[in-house]
């Protein structure tokens, strides 16, 4: 199942290694990476695909955004659907 | 591929501009639940109830997480009282809307619809029943919610009923006098009342329906609030057309999820109302999006004209987005659960006339109306007749959702607190209609009737 990751907040070190490694934890594959940093903003957005992890998606929602709590981001995971749906006839 | 920019303005619309599912209602059909004995009636309410509805929440709340879109509501209609428990033998009714509030509470929904009657040409002994257990039925429970057709285009208005209800509202209020009258923000009388409608307080499931329906409402007057700023100070095709595309967004959601809804309750998908409702949250009101336009003030000249461009704006971009649009689809103009109505109504801009003319260019009508507790029942059955009209001659749904404030004088605050928020007392009239409700009888059907 394809999903897209957000990740938006103040710029750190290790950022994308921290994010990256709990994907690799969970086997969700990283299929592509956009990032920007704008005034030190940080906005990351990867498209993933889930199909192979072993939690349920709700799951893996909870760990990100707990991950994201942790190294004081917001981070999000979100079916791909949505965003086909709001902006794809 | 999607790109950057869409990924990033659909998490704004969620995270900043208060875009949600308001609701997803699971319709259900409680005919088979018919019993003699009303005790067994009102088990076989409760077990229909639970045993259908019993994952709606937590699917709900599993599509919520996965999509990473709010979904406010979880709700639940039913077959209009007075059509299951006319089989029953008793008078009293008020067990029955005891039962749906159990249902509701095992379910974890927050509220449940369909303590109603449909009385537009006249009443059965049933609904005569129904309609004198009301005050008491929203008393005593908590999440029930209890809806009364007075009239239609095709049946006119049923006068007897309108007066009837003015009584009924009064009565609820009495009852309920220690919440501020709370039992009449659970209570909606209508004219040409719809069959699918998923919003509360007014929903139930019409006896056209199927056995069990998911139904779901969308929201997001943030999102065209934002969207209308900016086209700041460009000529109203603009307007319309940058509406009726947010709406558009707005309803492919409502459509995903409520498919998604729908495969996973293993239930029929019903339809999408596409709504704009808003809720007492800063950010989310309609009001707003009318003074966006260049009203000073919601509730000055220009706003009924405001009004009629977003609502056709909204339903012209939501209707292709769908593949089955229904409900109520309009705008919606609750004074309380919109936290510019409520300051429109404040600064003495939005009176009750000009909210009455308001309705009758957007979906339903009068709605979370506060006014003294002394407004009498004829003044309120009075309210409801003019709406009414508006409603049967307009071939569309209108609606009264009043609250005579016991205790309460023109601008005390009435306080109900969470997404029914709160609202400055109204003046009415203080000239007497009684005379003309105490009349009687039918308003018979306008010729928009005899369409055959």
């Amino acid at each position: 199942m394809k999903a897209i990751v957000t990740v938006i907040g103040k710029d750190h070190v290790g950022i994308i290694a921290s994010v990256c490694a709990l994907l690799a934890e969970q086997k969700v594959n990283v299929l592509d990476i956009s990032q920007t940093v704008m005034q030190d903003y940080f906005t990351m957005i990867m498209m993933v695909d889930a199909a192979e992890s072993d939690v349920p998606f709700a799951e893996l929602s909870s760990l990100l955004e707990a991950k994201g709590q942790e190294i004081g981001l917001s981070i999000r995971i979100q079916r791909e659907d949505i965003f086909n749906a709001m902006h794809r006839i | 591929m999607l790109n950057q920019n869409e990924i990033l303005q659909t998490i704004q619309m969620i995270d900043q501009q208060h875009l949600d599912i308001r609701t997803i209602t699971m319709g259900i059909s409680l005919l088979s639940c018919a019993d003699a004995d009303p005790k067994r009636a009102c088990q076989k309410i409760y077990d229909k109830i639970t045993r259908y509805a019993e994952k709606l929440v937590s699917t709900g709340e599993n599509i919520e997480r996965e999509f990473g879109i709010p979904i406010v509501n979880k709700r639940i209609s039913v077959t209009p009282i007075a059509l299951v428990a006319a089989a029953s033998d008793t008078e009293d009714y008020v067990p029955f809307a005891v039962a749906l509030d159990n249902a509701a509470k095992t379910c974890g929904v927050n509220f449940i619809g369909g303590f109603s009657a449909l009385v537009q040409k006249g009443m059965t002994d049933a609904d005569r029943k129904l309609i004198a257990a009301i005050p008491e039925a929203l008393a005593t429970t908590d999440m029930v919610c209890s809806s009364v057709n007075v009239g239609s285009t095709k049946a006119g208005i049923n006068m007897d009923a309108v007066a009837q209800m003015g009584q009924v509202i009064k009565k609820a209020a009495d009852l309920t006098a220690d919440r501020g009258g709370f039992g009449c923000a659970k209570l909606v009388v209508f004219c040409n009342a719809v069959e699918d409608n998923p919003f509360m307080a007014g929903a139930f499931h019409g006896a056209g329906e199927p056995e069990r329906v998911i139904n779901v409402g969308v929201s997001g007057p943030g999102v065209v609030h934002h969207a209308l700023q900016s086209v700041n100070g460009q000529p109203f095709d603009v307007v319309a057309e940058t509406i009726k595309k947010t709406a558009f967004r707005i309803t492919r959601m409502g459509q995903l999820v409520a498919q998604e809804a729908s495969r996973r309750l293993d239930t029929p998908f019903g339809i999408v109302d596409l709504s704009l409702a808003p809720t007492p949250a800063k950010g989310d009101s309609v009001a707003r999006i009318l003074e966006e336009m260049g009203l000073e003030v919601c509730g000055t000249h220009g706003t009924t004209a405001a009004l009629a461009l977003l609502n056709d704006a909204v339903k012209k971009g939501g209707v292709m987005a769908s593949s089955s649009v229904g409900g109520l689809s309009g705008a919606f103009i609750p004074v309380s659960e919109d936290e510019g109505m409520i300051a429109a109504a404040r600064s003495g801009a939005l009176t009750i006339d000009k909210l009455e003319a308001m309705t009758c260019v957007c979906s339903v009508g009068l709605d979370m109306i506060a006014v003294p507790g002394d407004t009498t029942a004829e003044t309120l059955s009075a309210i409801i007749a003019d709406e009414a009209a508006i409603g049967m001659v307009n071939s569309k749904t209108t609606a009264v959702r009043i609250i005579p404030v016991p205790g309460a004088k023109v601008g005390d605050m009435m306080e109900m607190g969470g997404l029914l928020g709160s609202a400055p007392v109204q003046e009415v009239h203080p000239f007497s209609s009684a005379d003309f409700i105490h009349r009687g009888g039918r308003i018979p059907a306008p010729m928009q009737s005899l369409k055959n």
